[in-house]
């Protein structure tokens, strides 16, 4: 089983212009020792998604399952909540800074977090054993550097001080949102490859929340794209980048400026992302697709398997045969662009479907 | 002078002295320092933060430099030197042949039509209580280029040119959203034809979809008006995508500079080849092939930066020379000439600067 089995989750908020639908019915799993990859622009509903799993979203709705090592974390009490946070589960948020209390020195609050959870700890075990975890992020000196404050370190080292304390009490699930975003590329680097020795040191599963492409390719085995509070597209890393099937991913991918093509001009997703309180009908990525079908501006299509093995899930109506290169995806794009949407669409995507038999032949 | 002053750039430049007529911008040994005082009563100097120190480069004319480095490498000092926000130490600042050092606020005015930045933040550098029209107006209105209608109209070009619906004159930025008001910035930049564009991360804040839309943006702004670009982002792909030539800053010094393709794919100094090692690449197979050189420790204090080359103490290749000597910035061994590495030993093809089989792949 599952470490953590997350089914049709939903999380919206209730506000004076009306009801804010940040996630819309997630599912998704993810295995002990395993890093499981979130991908999705600013409102895409990631952070909300996780931070619900923990009880950290006051005022917003939760409804859905989330059963982590065999309790459902949705509908349990905060005391109970508090026993798993931390402990079983950890987070390490986006801003080394503002996640650390200025006022406390970067010892305490780690040992604080160690004695909150087991009293039996005295003080002076506490602290060894923060000299210990300080040391094993590679914080130079950790005996000194135990009684200095957040703002004596910089924010390589703070994110550093952040995972010591993430991993104080060996949790099952480190939940990590943005970890790297506000850091330098080569303490990106530091820091993806630390984690990546902690997960094969201890078996701990991961969850990698970023909006860098280039992280998830680092780092993680399985990813889900997100789009508008729910999962475009599912697959394992490699099919996710070879062979993309949701045209959202597609975009996310021709967005990012490769060092092969120097020079060319992006090919970047048009439009806005949707406001989350006024989403659009059928499929919520319509209003941007290349592909758009008569079929997506009524339907909202759900998850569905598009590879072999059944692990490669896409929220598209487009074919499978639309998956990956070489298939001429492009051509239909471009025909679909320079014929307009809407009407023609639907041939465009009578001319996807057929495209399986012919083995892309018909496309050219 | 300016003889003495040719002969002294061939010498740093040697590829440039032939067409001096395509520099739009020299920088000349720039040096920028922040004095930190003491806490006495006459707050002596105690120390300076040497943020820039020392920097020679040259923008071409309708050309991108892409300007790149960690956190607190200078460069966006080194920005605001050349756009005359903030007075320079020593050294100078050509444009168009124009000396612009430090010059005083009424002899700056025509050079501050002629260089315009687009900042990081679409949020903090937009008044939230103006009209999106007052804000793109405003440099025609301090620069007495247009007013009334005229000045409508050239804001609803703007607009319209940087792809803004121009009926949306008369509303407030908090009704547009980060990519569009970075294209709000864009068009208030754009607004006096300027010759040079500093962006200092102008697609930093952005989300990958709108960062693509801004840069091919500036792409096409840049081949209509032959704009010239000084771009500063700390994602290096970017960097390379938009860049004509490439300098690497480390601690308020050139670490290298040359070609985009070739300091991307053959960079001599150690610290750039650390740098493009670890920017992550949107691609998993490049990415578990790739040698990583993982950097130890932290860039050093520019209060206190360490002797020689700044680099040495961090350095996988440093020897004594490197603490003793300042590597000079030259065009090494087998590169072209256009190629300029400050570096004691720089990396030879091929070589594995990176710690092998640190990490395993599933």
């Amino acid at each position: 089983m599952s470490l953590l089995e997350v089914t049709d989750l939903r999380v919206s908020f209730p506000t004076a212009d009306g009801v804010v639908q940040a996630v819309r019915g997630v599912s998704f799993s993810v295995e002990r020792g395993r890093t499981l990859g979130i991908v999705g622009e600013s409102g895409s509903g990631k952070t909300v998604l996780t931070q619900s799993l923990l009880g950290l979203t006051p005022g917003g709705q939760i409804s859905g399952q989330a059963v982590f090592d065999g309790v459902n974390l949705v509908g349990l009490d905060s005391r109970e909540l508090q026993k798993i946070r931390g402990k079983q589960i950890s987070v390490i948020f986006q801003d080394p800074l503002t996640s650390l209390h200025p006022m406390y020195k970067v010892g305490w609050q780690i040992s604080e977090m160690i004695r909150a959870h087991d009293k039996s700890v005295s003080k002076a075990q506490a602290t060894d054993r923060a000299v210990e975890l300080l040391g094993f992020v590679g914080i130079p000196r950790p005996r000194e550097r135990v009684h200095d404050y957040p703002h004596q370190f910089s924010g390589g080292m703070r994110q550093r001080v952040m995972i010591a304390m993430a991993i104080s009490l060996n949790p099952k699930l480190i939940i990590a949102d943005e970890p790297t975003t506000a850091l330098d590329a080569t303490v990106q680097a530091q820091i993806l490859d630390l984690l990546l020795r902690l997960q094969q040191d201890s078996d701990t599963a991961l969850l990698m929340i970023t909006h860098d492409l280039g992280v998830v390719a680092d780092i993680a085995d399985n990813v889900m794209v997100m789009y508008a509070g729910r999962a475009a597209e599912k697959a394992t890393k490699r099919d996710i980048f070879y062979a993309e099937h949701h045209p959202y991913t597609k975009g996310l991918l021709e967005s990012i400026p490769h060092s092969s093509a120097a020079g060319e001009r992006l090919r970047p997703i048009t439009g806005q992302p949707p406001s989350l309180i006024n989403l659009p009908s059928g499929c919520k990525f319509h209003p941007r697709c290349a592909y758009v079908m008569d079929r997506c501006l009524d339907e909202e299509p759900t998850l569905h398997a598009v590879g072999d093995a059944g692990a490669h899930r896409s929220a598209c109506w487009l074919p499978a045969a639309a998956l990956g290169e070489g298939t001429g995806a492009e051509d239909l794009r471009r025909r679909a662009v320079a014929e307009g949407r809407g009407a023609d669409a639907a041939r465009v995507a009578l001319t996807i479907a057929a495209a399986p038999e012919a083995e892309g032949s018909v496309i050219a | 002078m300016t003889g003495a002053l040719s002969d002294e750039a061939a010498q740093a430049w040697p590829s440039d002295a032939s067409m001096a007529d395509d520099i739009l911008v020299r920088v000349e040994n720039l040096v920028k320092y922040f004095p930190v005082r003491g806490n006495g009563l006459v707050r002596r100097t105690v120390a300076n933060v040497q943020a820039v120190d020392g920097v020679s480069l040259t923008i071409p004319r309708g050309k991108t430099l892409g300007l790149v480095g960690e956190t607190g490498c200078g460069k966006s000092t080194l920005a605001r030197c050349i756009a005359g926000l903030i007075p320079a130490t020593s050294g100078k600042v050509y444009f168009e042949g124009n000396d612009i050092t430090n010059l005083r606020r009424r002899a700056m005015q025509p050079f501050r039509r002629e260089i315009q930045m687009i900042f990081q933040d679409p949020y903090g550098s937009l008044n939230p209580r103006r009209r999106v029209g007052a804000i793109i107006g405003d440099p025609f209105a301090v620069h007495k280029t247009a007013s009334g209608n005229d000045r409508k109209r050239a804001v609803q070009d703007l607009m319209a040119r940087v792809g803004l619906n121009p009926e949306h004159y008369n509303r407030f930025p908090a009704e547009f959203s980060g990519g569009q008001r970075q294209r709000i910035g864009v068009a208030r930049a754009l607004a006096l034809r300027p010759k040079l564009i500093i962006c200092d991360e102008p697609v930093s804040a952005l989300d990958v979809s709108i960062q693509a839309q801004v840069l091919n943006l500036l792409a096409d702004l840049q081949a209509d008006f032959g704009l010239s670009y000084l771009f500063i982002a700390h994602d290096l792909e970017v960097v390379r995508h938009v860049s004509d030539s490439v300098t690497v800053m480390y601690l308020g010094r050139v670490a290298e500079h040359g070609p985009g393709d070739a300091v991307y794919d053959h960079p001599r100094h150690p610290y750039s080849a650390a740098l493009l090692s670890a920017a992550p690449a949107a691609d998993p197979d490049s990415a578990a092939q790739r040698q990583r050189i993982l950097l130890t420790g932290d860039v050093p204090s520019p209060i206190n930066p360490p002797s020689g080359c700044r680099f040495h103490p961090r350095c996988p290749k440093a020897q004594d020379l490197c603490a003793a000597a300042v590597p000079p910035l030259e065009t090494k061994a087998g590169d072209p000439a256009t190629h300029l590495t400050a570096c004691h030993y720089p990396v030879e093809e091929g070589e594995a600067l990176a710690r092998a089989g640190r990490r395993e792949h599933r």
